[in-house]
């Protein structure tokens, strides 16, 4: 079945259908990394998103379940080149084209990727439709995406109720603002006990727990959005429980700290960015997906300085907040997909909690 | 890390003639490096035995010596130019070895010179298998259980230990020489035996075969600061069991999750942690195809083939990085210079599928086992880029230039199941072709994958491409177009569309371009469009949107590579495309460069304005053409694949620069040629033009025996054969006709005499002679393997007057602008023809070196319109240098089980290496010990020739037992050779009774093998199996009476102390 990517500057694409045939209209987005589109698929930040995959050749490997980074799939859309007619993996347990159905993703194929990252880049993110209807309205359809707002991702991904992983070592307060299972999971190597809690948590709560450290996760959608449980971020920066930040989360703590986000051009989404360690000078290639990032010229000195920074444009990659044992970061130490070069920052969180008693 | 400002001078060594296992690759690493170096400021001395190099340029390095890469060398250079440091781990194994032996014998430290990149111990973690395998141990990274053996009876108890099958590896060896698969003591113990001595520090690793399993690669860098990155990684199509060198291999990785990526991306991050790597690096790994278990197979601590692949497959130059790191930067100060926005410290990300197909030698040595194993056999490689694997394996298949452009070429269809399933089982050079008949027979991919181990997702690739030539046979003359935009998205060729349809290539093409279907341009950019790259390096792909530019403005010329390298075509073509396209820019044109050779200079992102990766066949050509339009195209520096391409270029409209192409055309046609030397009234061997073997033995009959034989149109005198009888020609015909049926096979008498080469530069009315080579064999043996002698020595005046005389007036009467390259033979007074080449040659960058004189340049210079004298050239034959230059062919037949080694006028060899003095026998000598014959060592030797060299043989037999030779020879020639006065020890023939002359052979003390084998088709079966054992066993065999003469003069008059000639100071003709 055809389908058709309709793009906000009126670009369209013409392809072939994969997953569901159903319409759908969200912001359009690239993602770089070679490997990993599973854990694309199911990382809870792109709620909200269809992603272009530039890498051409998806689905060779199939579907390896116990690589899902949540229990669904949750980008509105998806966007290929090709998608292999047969996976092959000892592991793999079904195709992309039946699991795009089943967690009914409507899905594009055969679409120019280079082309469409260009625009993208060039442009800027932008929204876009994916329709299996070819007798659209382009006028019609341009306002519609013109009109689109992602809202409300946050609530959409988390959790409902808290739950525990059990753990010998540092209790941890792992907040769900639509966090990757590898979060928990890295902390789990670690020995820790995770108790994850709903995004809307407040603080108090938390707080009664008595958790050696406090993780706020990644999450999905504009970090200004989430008025209210900035609020109780700003609580949990006032106690002294040590807190670690990825992604949203950083973003999070940022804001609740008096500080600024800004939404980048097109955002940063693969595996292949390369961070400055600004204590160490080292430079580690990270595992990325955000589309905001913290504006270093909101930043009070005397609250939070710039930790790390990439290398290639400058921007933020992580914070440390002065006087307090948190330091929050903008990429994804958990990996998965991307290098796992930056695992010892769980180490540095363990050590910030062993600390802190 | 600001750069170290204690390094300013430094000693580049190169790797020496190309030879299997060590090619052009590392003229492309060693180039980029000293340029990145000269960037710097640092003044770079290099050294590297191979004059067809563009790193051996005067533009390149400080000081250039084209020396013989031993210890002494180096360290006398070291003497006299006193460098600070030396960066070993550019120049390739060879480099590598020499730097790594003048640091543990102490002589660096003692004369204040540093290893930089990467320190000795370092390398000896990396390459001593013990300390690996320790390494790796404490590391805790797994590698097969294995144990290393100085002797053969250790080896067999380790094997029995480890359990059978055993891969064997010698260390500290090229390209895996004398290693193998065991699956039985037998061959265990042969193996060893051999890999023992080849081995340089006598060690053979015995190891678990984990054959079978996933062949994964990583490119990997660290600087000094300790950052580490991931250029590349790479999953061979033939799993482990098969070289990297002789595996089809594609970029990325296809059939890793990314667990299983990241797992091997971590592990080889902390193997260069480790080992303290400073600078690139590769790691090769085995991965288990249903588990996550894996091993280290090996770590290469240099620059290297795969290194050269991922740069091109990435557009990440890591020879240029490598040597700023060598220098003190980290990878976050070095801007990446394709993006140049980003740095060096990122990963490339691929927005395509790089497929890269080895070029075995096989066409060249039809007796060789095709068989494919731990040894790599593969000359040369192509790679190209699209965004499917199917679409790049089949630009990849027809850039091999080896008569095949789809699935289809080799017919396997009259084989019976039982021997597909065999023939499936032996990996040899055409499997892909044979798995695709036995998908065409419906084999099932469980039972495919279970005969070849290949992964699955590979075998419905190819399945794809079966089902789309099935699909459009059906389709017939009624064919679709959305059929045929599949197609050519998976890249058909037009002209295998319409084989497959009945329709002819004209017509597909017709059709497709009526429907506006034209291949779109991409750019490699590092980055996956992330960021806007700067440079132009561009693939192609159908179904897509095309983002190359046509640019305007200045005139733009099309700089058609040479290919894949393989015998006959090395290269010496890329040191001519290159340097033509820099004369080009010079001269102010833009300039775009075609080729798909990703070892080679031509294809690094910032030689030309343009750079398109792209299969050199008329349609992959008219792609380009019809989007950039240049002004003109130039054909004769890249050897005879760019010159294929000339008629195509013409019927495109695009004129070609310099010679015309029917001038071209004149030179290879006999009729039209011989009318051309009739009207100049220069004579040439008479032959004739021949179609069939009926033709051909007439021929010869009215010609008389011995006769020439070979194709027209063919470079390194492929398929050429000197034959003695009508047997022959009916053998050496059908040979031909597998080779090159378009063209019409030329039958020549055949004529002893002394060989002569010229190459020229004419601007259409004057003719420049940069100097005269003579060949030290006589006729019959290819130009290319003959040892070349500059200036020629043995010429009367009157001689040189006529071939000066000849060459003008050949030069005038094609009208050539630009280079011509002339064979004569010189007998007594008579001087013949042997062919023209309105083209540049194979001599030309060793004759440049040498005289002094940047023919190509001058060459383009010429074709942009100057006139010689103009470019403040007196026309007429340049003055004879005062050196001796002499360059020695080398060969790989070590490498090639079953290929004969006896010479003939078919080329044999892969490289070359230069010796040059003001002395000519040493001069001889040093080219000599640069080819690797450094004699003598024990001072036995066996002389077995045929009846009609018996008298020469024993002028030079004599020479030898007056350097103390002890002689043995087979009872004839012992004969012969006492009547003469020379004493020679009889021994007996292989297949008499023990001790005989095999038994000699192996007995591992004999220097030199002189065998001298009868012409024609009926070579004994004893002669070759001589030579093969005496090449295996590492013993020098000669097959030439001139070339021992050479060997035994240049001993008698050999010096201690070889002399040091810089290149780029020398004032070497002028």
């Amino acid at each position: 079945m055809k389908a058709y990517l309709i793009l906000e500057d009126k670009t369209v694409f013409e392809g072939a259908s994969i997953g569901s045939p159903r319409e759908m209209i969200s912001e359009i987005v690239f993602n770089t990394s070679m490997t990993g589109y599973l854990e694309v698929l199911t990382d809870p930040s792109y709620a909200g998103q269809a992603v272009v995959m530039t890498y051409p050749l998806i689905g060779n490997y199939g579907i390896c379940r116990e690589d899902m980074e949540s229990r669904q799939a949750w980008p509105d859309g998806y966007i290929v080149r090709e998608v292999s007619r047969i996976p092959s993996n000892f592991r793999s347990g079904d195709t992309i084209q039946n699991f795009l159905k089943q967690q009914d993703i409507p899905g594009i194929c055969g679409v120019d990727t280079r082309s469409l990252t260009k625009i993208l880049r060039e442009k800027g993110t932008m929204n876009g439709m994916i329709t299996t209807d070819g007798s659209f309205d382009l006028d019609e359809v341009i306002a519609r995406l013109k009109a689109y707002r992602v809202t409300g991702v946050v609530k959409k991904t988390t959790v409902k109720k808290p739950y525990v992983l059990p753990g010998r070592g540092r209790r941890v307060a792992l907040m769900d603002y639509g966090a990757k299972d590898s979060i928990a999971r890295a902390l789990q190597e670690r020995g820790c006990e995770v108790t994850v809690y709903p995004a809307d948590t407040p603080a108090e709560e938390i707080l009664s727990a008595g958790p050696d450290g406090i993780l706020l996760s990644n999450g999905p959608g504009d970090p200004e959005e989430n008025t209210k449980i900035i609020k109780e971020v700003k609580k949990l920066y006032d106690s002294n429980v040590p807190i670690f930040a990825i992604c949203l989360g950083h973003q999070l703590m940022a804001l609740a700290t008096g500080a600024k986000t800004y939404k980048l051009k097109y955002g940063h989404r693969g595996g292949n960015h390369p961070v400055r360690d600004l204590k160490t000078g080292r430079v580690y290639i990270s595992s990325q997906n955000h589309g905001y990032a913290v504006d270093e010229t909101s930043l009070d000195s005397s609250v939070a300085v710039p930790a790390f920074v990439n290398v290639n444009d400058g921007t933020n990659e992580g914070l440390s907040y002065v006087g307090k044992n948190i330091f929050t970061i903008q990429y994804h130490p958990e990996a998965c997909p991307g290098p796992q070069d930056s695992g010892y920052l769980f180490d540095r969180f363990i050590r910030m909690m062993e600390e802190g008693k | 890390m600001p750069r170290n400002s204690e390094i300013k001078k430094v000693l580049v060594i190169g790797s020496g003639p190309i030879i299997i296992g060590q090619a052009a690759e590392f003229d492309y690493a060693g180039t980029q490096a000293c340029r990145s170096l000269k960037e710097e400021g640092v003044e770079v001395v290099l050294l590297n035995s191979n004059p067809a190099t563009i790193m051996t340029d005067k533009d390149i390095a400080d000081h250039v010596y084209i020396e013989p890469l031993t210890t002494a060398m180096v360290q006398k250079l070291i003497l006299l130019e006193r460098p600070d440091s030396i960066l070993p781990t550019l120049g390739g194994q060879a480099g590598l070895n020499l730097a790594m032996e003048l640091a543990e014998s102490g002589f660096l430290e003692e004369h204040g010179v540093r290893l930089i990149g990467t320190t000795a111990l370092t390398i000896k973690k990396a390459e001593d298998r013990e300390m690996f395998k320790e390494t790796m141990e404490r590391l805790g990274e797994p590698v097969a259980p294995s144990e290393i053996v100085e002797d053969v009876e250790t080896g067999l108890s380790v094997a029995a230990r480890i359990g059978y099958p055993v891969v064997l590896r010698p260390a500290y060896t090229l390209g895996g020489s004398g290693g193998g698969i065991a699956d039985n003591p037998e061959q265990c113990a042969e193996i060893l035996q051999n890999g023992l001595r080849l081995s340089r520090v006598g060690q053979v690793l015995v190891e678990r075969c984990i054959a079978g399993w996933k062949e994964i690669e990583y490119e990997v860098m660290r600087d000094t600061a300790g950052n580490v990155i991931t250029v590349c990684n790479m999953e061979n199509l033939d799993p482990v069991g098969v070289h990297t060198g002789d595996s089809i291999v594609v970029a990325p990785s296809q059939t890793l999750g990314d667990k299983e990526y990241q797992m091997l991306r971590t592990s080889a991050l902390r193997i260069i942690t480790e080992l303290g790597i400073t600078g690139g690096c590769n790691v090769q790994f085995a991965l288990h195809p249903e588990s996550f278990e894996y091993c280290v197979i090996e770590v290469n601590p240099r620059v290297s083939r795969s290194s050269a692949l991922a740069s091109k497959a990435t557009g990440y130059p890591i020879a240029k990085v490598a040597a700023k790191i060598a220098l003190g930067y980290t990878l976050d100060e070095i801007k990446n210079a394709v993006t140049k926005k980003t740095y060096a410290s990122f990963e490339p990300m691929l927005d395509y599928v790089v497929v890269k197909m080895p070029r075995l030698p096989f066409d060249k040595f039809i007796s060789a086992s095709h068989s494919l194993g731990t040894q790599m056999k593969a000359t040369g490689e192509v790679m190209s880029i699209c965004t499917s694997f199917e679409g790049a394996l089949m630009k990849a298949i027809r850039s091999l230039e080896q008569h095949v452009d789809s699935l289809f070429s080799y017919d396997y269809s009259d084989l019976k199941d039982e021997e597909l399933k065999r023939r499936l089982k032996d990996v040899d050079d055409r499997r892909i072709w044979v798995i695709a008949e036995a998908l065409r027979r419906g084999f099932s991919y469980e039972l495919l994958h279970a005969l070849t181990k290949i992964d699955v997702w590979f075998l419905d690739k190819l399945a794809l491409l079966v089902e789309m030539e099935q699909a459009l046979k059906l389709a017939g003359a009624g064919l679709e177009l959305e059929l045929l935009k599949e197609a050519k998205r998976l890249e058909f060729p037009d002209h295998v569309i319409g084989d497959l349809t009945g329709l002819s290539g004209e017509e597909i093409r017709r059709r497709r371009l009526e429907a506006g279907l034209c291949p779109a341009y991409k750019m490699v950019d590092t980055c996956a469009a992330e960021f806007a790259a700067e440079t132009p390096y561009y693939y192609s792909c159908y179904g897509s949107f095309n983002e190359a530019e046509r640019t305007s403005g200045r005139k733009k010329v099309l700089v058609l590579g040479s290919g894949p390298i393989r015998i006959g075509q090395g290269i010496e073509f890329d040191f001519c495309s290159v340097h033509s396209t820099w004369a080009f820019a010079k001269e102010g044109y833009e300039t775009i460069i075609v080729n798909n050779n990703p070892e080679t200079v031509s294809t690094d992102f910032d030689i030309a304005d343009k750079l398109y990766f792209e299969p050199l066949t008329p349609e992959d050509v008219e792609g380009i053409v019809k989007l950039e339009r240049p002004d003109g195209a130039v054909v004769q520096f890249g050897g005879q694949t760019a010159i294929k391409l000339t008629e195509a270029l013409m019927k495109m409209g695009v004129p070609i620069l310099g010679t015309a192409a029917e001038d071209v055309d004149a030179a290879e046609d006999r009729e039209r040629f011989d009318a051309i030397l009739e009207q100049c009234a220069i004579p040439r061997p008479q032959g004739r033009t021949v179609f069939t073997a009926k033709e051909a033995k007439e021929a010869a009959h009215a010609l008389g025996y011995p006769v020439l034989v070979r194709p027209s149109y063919v470079l390194g005198g492929q398929g050429m054969q000197i034959a003695v009888s009508d047997e022959d020609i009916d053998e050496f015909i059908g040979i031909i006709n597998q080779i090159a049926q378009e063209h019409p096979i030329l039958v020549d008498k055949y004529i002893m005499g002394k060989e002569i080469e010229v190459d020229a530069v004419c601007d259409g009315k004057e003719v420049l002679i940069p100097g005269i080579m003579e060949h030290i064999e006589r006729t019959g043996i290819h130009s290319g393997d003959s040892i070349s002698v500059y200036p020629a020595m043995s010429l009367t005046e009157g001689n040189r007057k006529t071939i000066v005389d000849y060459t003008e007036k050949l030069a005038r009467a094609l009208h050539v602008k630009g280079m011509i390259n002339i064979q004569f033979i010189v007998d007594g007074e008579e001087i013949y023809i042997i062919e023209v080449n309105p083209r540049s040659s194979r001599t030309v960058p060793y004759i440049s070196k040498v005289t002094g004189i940047p023919i190509v340049p001058l060459a383009t210079q010429v074709i942009c319109g100057h006139t010689l004298r103009e470019l403040g050239y007196e026309p007429g034959l340049f003055k004879e240098a005062e050196y001796y230059a002499i360059k020695m062919p080398v060969f790989s037949f070590e490498k090639l089980r079953g290929a004969d080694v006896s010479l003939g006028p078919e080329m044999k060899s892969t490289g070359e290496c230069l010796g040059i003095s003001k002395d000519f026998h040493e001069a001889l000598y040093k080219a000599f010990v640069g080819a690797g014959i450094q004699l003598p060592k024990y001072k036995n030797m066996i002389i077995t020739v045929r009846d009609s060299d018996k008298e020469e043989i024993a002028e030079v037999a004599e020479r030898f037992a007056a350097l103390g030779y002890r002689i043995f020879a087979t009872a004839g020639t012992a004969r012969s050779l006492k009547e003469h006065g020379v004493r020679a020890i009889p021994v007996r023939k292989i297949e008499q009774e023990s001790p005989n002359l095999l038994d000699l052979i192996l007995g591992h003390e004999i220097d030199l093998v002189i065998d001298i084998p009868a012409q024609g088709a009926e070579r004994s079966r004893d002669g070759f199996i001589i030579r093969r054992n005496a090449v295996e066993t590492g013993v020098t065999v000669l097959t030439a009476v001139d070339t021992a003469r050479a060997l035994a003069l240049s001993l008698q008059n050999r010096t201690e102390e070889l002399s040091l000639v810089d290149i780029a100071r020398a004032e070497m003709g002028r």
